[in-house]
């Protein structure tokens, strides 16, 4: 229990959440970080992957992209804006990286989203006259919505839990408690810290699936 | 004359650089291999007896899947920083968070191989005299390979670029040479490191290839297309463990 009980020791004590370095101006960089990340990844990859799924083109991009994503590590990305002239950008190498890293997921299940509708019923929908745009909005769609719903889910919690590396490079976020945890060997913090990002990603994991739950389901498959 | 001048200019592509710090690159590419080497390695080991027990049925499968999932989205650097009171500043800190990472993507393939093996292949072995233990190792393990090591290849090519995030506890490989050389704008520095991180990736990728070809020849001659489709990622219910779970965040 010990580390534990310090932890939360660490984060009931009030002046660890005031100040330039508390937890309440990380956790605003980091929600303000992720979430703008996260929006622009969504709107490049869900556009272009539900496009492509339409059309049934492009599968070996969306899951090539996926590939090559996995293969470049967002510590090294990070790293390397961090040495470009935008280090002094403020927070655009954060969010460039962020963004880089979250569009493979939220492309390829866009992507497989649409793919995996089941083809008998987008000839039915064919056979009734529907227009290509019809059968994308009325169709497709709500088809596919499931499985990009679960791309976006997976694709904030991942995008909330790697905001962490940017303080590896000196930005902003919950990350830098855990960095500075870890400098001053102050493991109950680095502990807290820990904590804190993965309740921020439940959160925001949850938000989202109630969020889904407001929005009508097309009818029972 | 030109060489010296790209360190001193701090160029991005610096040939130089490459050559004075060989020795120091040598070492951090080794101290990379090595780690991802050994997490995967272990992770394989661990993954296996968790594929065949979860495969026992609802009741461990539950727990051996939601429990891997979940040790998935734990952040990187928190997973280093949650293992630190277990193992203090050393390799088998970084190794142990990989592996954990890695169990999320190995198992859900073994499984995916073992129940891909057909059931009247069981039956016929079965009905040859096999026993669960001679079925598991002659029949369903070499049937359930392509899955597998289409598993090994995933988890290989995440937990190198992770490994770089090892570099908070001074043992990421390449990663060692990128964080310093953040903070002193070594520009050189950070692109060979990143580079060489992801032409690592990439070897790996291919020789695992290579030896995927090497144990399943079958697989070559007709089947071959439909393995390495098999092979891509597709997204399951509930925690798509394909298109979601590869770009683990390093």
């Amino acid at each position: 229990m010990g580390v534990l009980g310090q932890a939360w020791d660490w984060l009931a004590d009030g002046a660890n959440w005031s100040g330039e370095n508390g937890v309440w101006h990380r956790l605003g960089e980091h929600v303000y970080v992720s979430g703008i990340s996260l929006a622009i990844a969504c709107a490049l990859a869900l556009p272009i992957g539900l496009w492509l799924g339409h059309i049934g083109k492009g599968g070996a991009l969306a899951i090539n992209v996926s590939n090559i994503g996995r293969a470049v590590p967002v510590f090294a990305v990070l790293a390397l804006f961090m040495v470009s002239p935008l280090r002094s950008a403020g927070y655009l190498p954060t969010v460039a990286a962020l963004v880089l890293f979250a569009v493979p997921p939220l492309l390829t299940n866009a992507y497989v989203g649409m793919r995996e509708v089941d083809r008998s019923v987008v000839e039915a929908a064919r056979g009734m006259g529907m227009s290509g745009g019809q059968l994308f909005w009325r169709v497709e769609l709500p088809l596919a919505r499931e499985l990009v719903m679960t791309g976006l889910r997976s694709g904030a919690v991942q995008v909330i839990a790697t905001a962490t590396i940017a303080a590896m490079v000196g930005q902003g976020g919950l990350g830098r408690i855990i960095t500075a945890g870890f400098n001053t060997y102050n493991t109950p913090q680095v502990f807290a810290g820990a904590l804190l990002v993965a309740a921020l990603a439940l959160l925001v994991e949850g938000a989202l699936v109630a969020a889904d739950r407001l929005f009508p389901r097309p009818a029972a498959r | 004359m030109a060489g010296q001048n790209c360190l001193v200019a701090n160029d991005w592509i610096c040939w130089d650089y490459v050559t004075s710090r060989s020795q120091e690159l040598t070492d951090a590419t080794v101290q990379h291999v090595w780690i991802t080497g050994v997490s995967v390695v272990i992770g394989l080991v661990v993954s296996l007896p968790l594929a065949l027990l979860a495969r026992r049925g609802r009741r461990w499968a539950a727990p051996v899947l939601g429990l891997t999932t979940l040790l998935y989205t734990v952040p990187s650097l928190a997973m280093f920083s949650l293992l630190l009171p277990l193992f203090g500043l050393s390799a088998s800190l970084v190794v142990t968070g990989l592996v954990l990472y890695s169990l999320t993507i190995l198992v859900r393939n073994a499984m995916a191989g073992l129940e891909a093996v057909p059931e009247e292949v069981r039956e016929a072995a079965r009905g040859m005299g096999y026993g669960p233990g001679r079925l598991l190792w002659q029949v369903e393990l070499p049937l359930a390979l392509p899955a597998l090591l289409a598993g090994v290849r995933i988890a290989t090519v995440s937990t190198v670029a992770l490994t770089t995030v090892g570099s908070i506890v001074g043992k990421g490989g390449l990663g060692n040479l990128i964080a310093p050389a953040v903070n002193s704008s070594f520009k050189a520095q950070v692109l060979t490191a990143s580079v060489l991180c992801v032409l690592l990736a990439l070897v790996a990728d291919l020789a695992l290839l290579g030896v995927q070809r090497l144990l399943t020849p079958w697989t070559r001659a007709t089947r071959a297309p439909r393995a390495a489709r098999r092979a891509k990622p597709v997204p399951a219910e509930p925690a798509a463990p394909a298109a979601t779970t590869p770009t683990k965040g390093a």
